[in-house]
């Protein structure tokens, strides 16, 4: 009789379905997996001791390029850090706004999530679909920060500036490719203030939700690759140092944003979805009622910041920048923008943790801080990386093609795993 | 929420009596440094008993305190900070421990949270801390071959080696780094009064 022998197969880098830069070496039995050793690493840019290079606003925009779909969130946690050390409270409009973005946020991650993760299963459409709302979010991104990706919005002390009154409109003119009727009707929601811009999607998104879920929700081919695979208990899901919709998945009913509030979740109204069965179509049901709990909150905040203008970085210009009229003038202020830029702030000596209720997980800062203008040492707590530690426990014994699908439900972004 | 803290603080101590080095709570958050030889005698009492119920390791990592405060630092070289987080308790806990020598020990907490599996082999592979019983301690972050813990004190932001493709010899290379490492904004540790904030009584806890 011939030996039986296990096959070993190299997957990725450079693979579609491999999300960025994932190299798995896959211990193979026939089409069974034997053992998964993700080797990770590919992406590794040293963010934390760059970041121990430069002062704390100048790392700011490194937080964007951590995880590169869910940017503010992100920018978040390293804020809080720094305000709880300085024992700065951010004012309560850009607190609003702060959490608006959040839930911004999330719907962008959780459609790219969807997006990529149907395609990978197999449904082309979800795509298309999510790119779709993608981009009127992204407009909301660039009408408030200039960017569509790095954002870098959120600073030390609240955001960089108010709202826009006005939301940015395509060119009306018309061009060889977009005929003046297509522009009008494209610039139609956009003729208002960027608050119009978000509630007009607020009312429209529930319906995109539901073309989702009509496309998947009881696709036969879609529950036969989701439902069974990558199951994993809830007393395993909290060893492994799941959280977020891994962690509720699976039945833990566990939210920072619940059980921790920051910001101002606690005066805003929304459910925490949980799953049953902690397999892969229970993490895409919760991911799906997390959409739709984020359009309900989105609409709360939109319905405030109408109500309450107000300042929304702190006033002390030891922390922000004074504003530029100010600047012109008053010598005091002059200086104070000139330190703030060159040298930078200055954290009290000491440590602190910071987390937030990232799409993924649970995002935190660790920094130490000697008492210079720039970290002692900082630790970015990725959501992925400890997923991702888990995938060769969630793939034993399923065929190659469930890696896909485990890969796809953990949500894995190679800019916060590798750092 | 920081007089929980306070009480959890006193009840971890009365608990761990004689195995547990300072412990104290700043800024809303209870740290716990552990003798090198007690620490995984308590982190079985911290996720085990009811009490304190840390089920969960949320992150591990390495610290490397040679040039803290400009080089004033005097206790062991390197350390490993675990945040614990308990989900039936709603509390957090920061254990910290020590360590030192030629090659820094501790023991893995492997065995206690499997999540501990690789943040261990990232603080092997950035600081050289070595884990004493991780079932498989290898890099994890860098490079195949790489030569030192980068994350170091002593090692440099521009690294020691660069690579390049030598047409010559038709494959990469590895070189010396050919660039300087600058700094633009130099590192200072501000004394003056601007920076001092007014002490928080520790029942506020700041925020």
């Amino acid at each position: 009789m011939a030996e039986i022998r296990n096959f070993t197969l190299n997957f990725g880098p450079q693979h579609p379905a491999a999300h960025g830069v994932l190299r798995l070496v896959l211990e193979m039995d026939g089409e069974v997996i034997q053992r998964a050793d993700p080797h990770i690493g590919l992406l590794h840019r040293a963010t934390e001791k760059l970041a121990e290079q430069r002062h704390y606003v100048q790392n700011l925009p490194y937080m964007d390029r951590l995880d590169y779909v869910s940017m503010m969130s992100n920018e978040h946690a390293y804020c809080m850090a720094i305000e709880k050390m300085l024992g700065i409270e951010v004012p309560e409009r850009g607190q609003y706004i702060r959490v608006m973005f959040d839930e911004i946020t999330r719907i962008l991650n959780h459609l790219l999530w969807i997006g990529s993760h149907a395609l990978d299963v197999g449904a082309m459409t979800m795509f298309l679909y999510a790119f779709r709302e993608r981009e009127d979010l992204m407009d909301c991104y660039e009408a408030v920060s200039g960017a569509r990706l790095h954002a870098a919005y959120y600073r030390p002390g609240g955001v960089y500036r108010d709202l826009p009154d006005r939301m940015p409109s395509y060119d009306t003119k018309a061009t060889k490719w977009n005929s003046e009727a297509s522009l009008k009707v494209r610039n139609e929601n956009r003729q208002g203030s960027l608050l119009d811009f978000i509630e007009d999607f607020t009312n429209r998104f529930p319906g995109y939700v539901d073309e989702y879920e009509t496309l998947l929700t009881d696709n036969r081919i879609w529950k036969q690759r989701t439902v069974g695979i990558g199951v994993v208990s809830p007393e395993r899901a909290l060893q492994m140092g799941f959280t977020g919709p891994m962690l509720r998945g699976s039945g833990v009913a566990w939210d920072l944003r619940k059980k921790q509030p920051y910001e101002v979740y606690d005066k805003l109204a929304f459910d925490i979805p949980v799953g049953s069965n902690g397999d892969s179509y229970d993490r895409y049901l919760v991911r799906i009622e997390e959409f739709r709990q984020s359009n309900r909150i989105i609409k709360q905040c939109v319905n405030w910041l109408r109500k309450n203008p107000g300042p929304v970085m702190v006033d002390d210009h030891k922390v922000a920048p004074p504003p530029r009229a100010e600047m012109k003038q008053d010598m005091e202020a002059l200086i104070h923008h000139f330190k703030l830029f060159s040298e930078g702030i200055s954290l009290p000596e000491g440590e602190a943790y910071a987390a937030v209720e990232h799409p993924k997980g649970e995002f935190g800062i660790y920094l130490v801080s000697d008492g210079a203008n720039k970290p002692y040492r900082m630790k970015i707590r990725a959501p992925g990386f400890a997923h991702l530690s888990g995938l060769d426990e969630m793939v034993r014994g399923h065929m190659l093609a469930d890696v896909v699908t485990v890969i796809g439900t953990q949500d894995i972004v190679f800019g916060e795993i590798d750092r | 929420m920081s007089d929980y803290y306070q009480s959890l603080s006193s009840r971890v101590q009365q608990r761990l009596q004689g195995r547990i080095g300072r412990c104290g709570v700043a800024l809303g958050e209870l740290t716990v440094e552990v003798p090198k030889a007690h620490l995984l005698e308590v982190c079985r009492v911290l996720r085990d008993e009811p009490e304190f119920a840390c089920e969960q390791l949320i992150d591990l990592c390495g610290l490397d305190y040679s040039a803290y405060g400009n080089g004033g630092w005097s206790g062991p070289r390197y350390a490993v900070a675990y945040h614990l987080l308990s989900v039936h308790r709603n509390h957090r806990i920061r254990l910290k421990v020590f360590t030192d020598g030629e090659v820094p020990l501790v023991d893995s907490v492997v065995s206690i949270w499997s999540s501990a599996n690789w943040y261990e082999r990232e603080a092997f592979d950035l600081f050289g801390i070595v884990f004493e019983g991780h079932p498989d301690l290898r890099r994890i972050l860098t490079d195949y071959g790489f030569v030192g813990h980068p994350f170091r004190k002593d090692f440099p932001v521009s690294g020691n080696v660069e690579m390049r493709y030598d047409p010559d010899k038709g494959r990469v290379v590895y070189q010396p780094v050919s660039i300087e490492p600058r700094d633009m904004i130099p590192r200072v540790i501000r004394h003056d009064h601007r920076y001092v904030t007014p002490e928080v009584p520790v029942a506020q806890g700041g925020k």
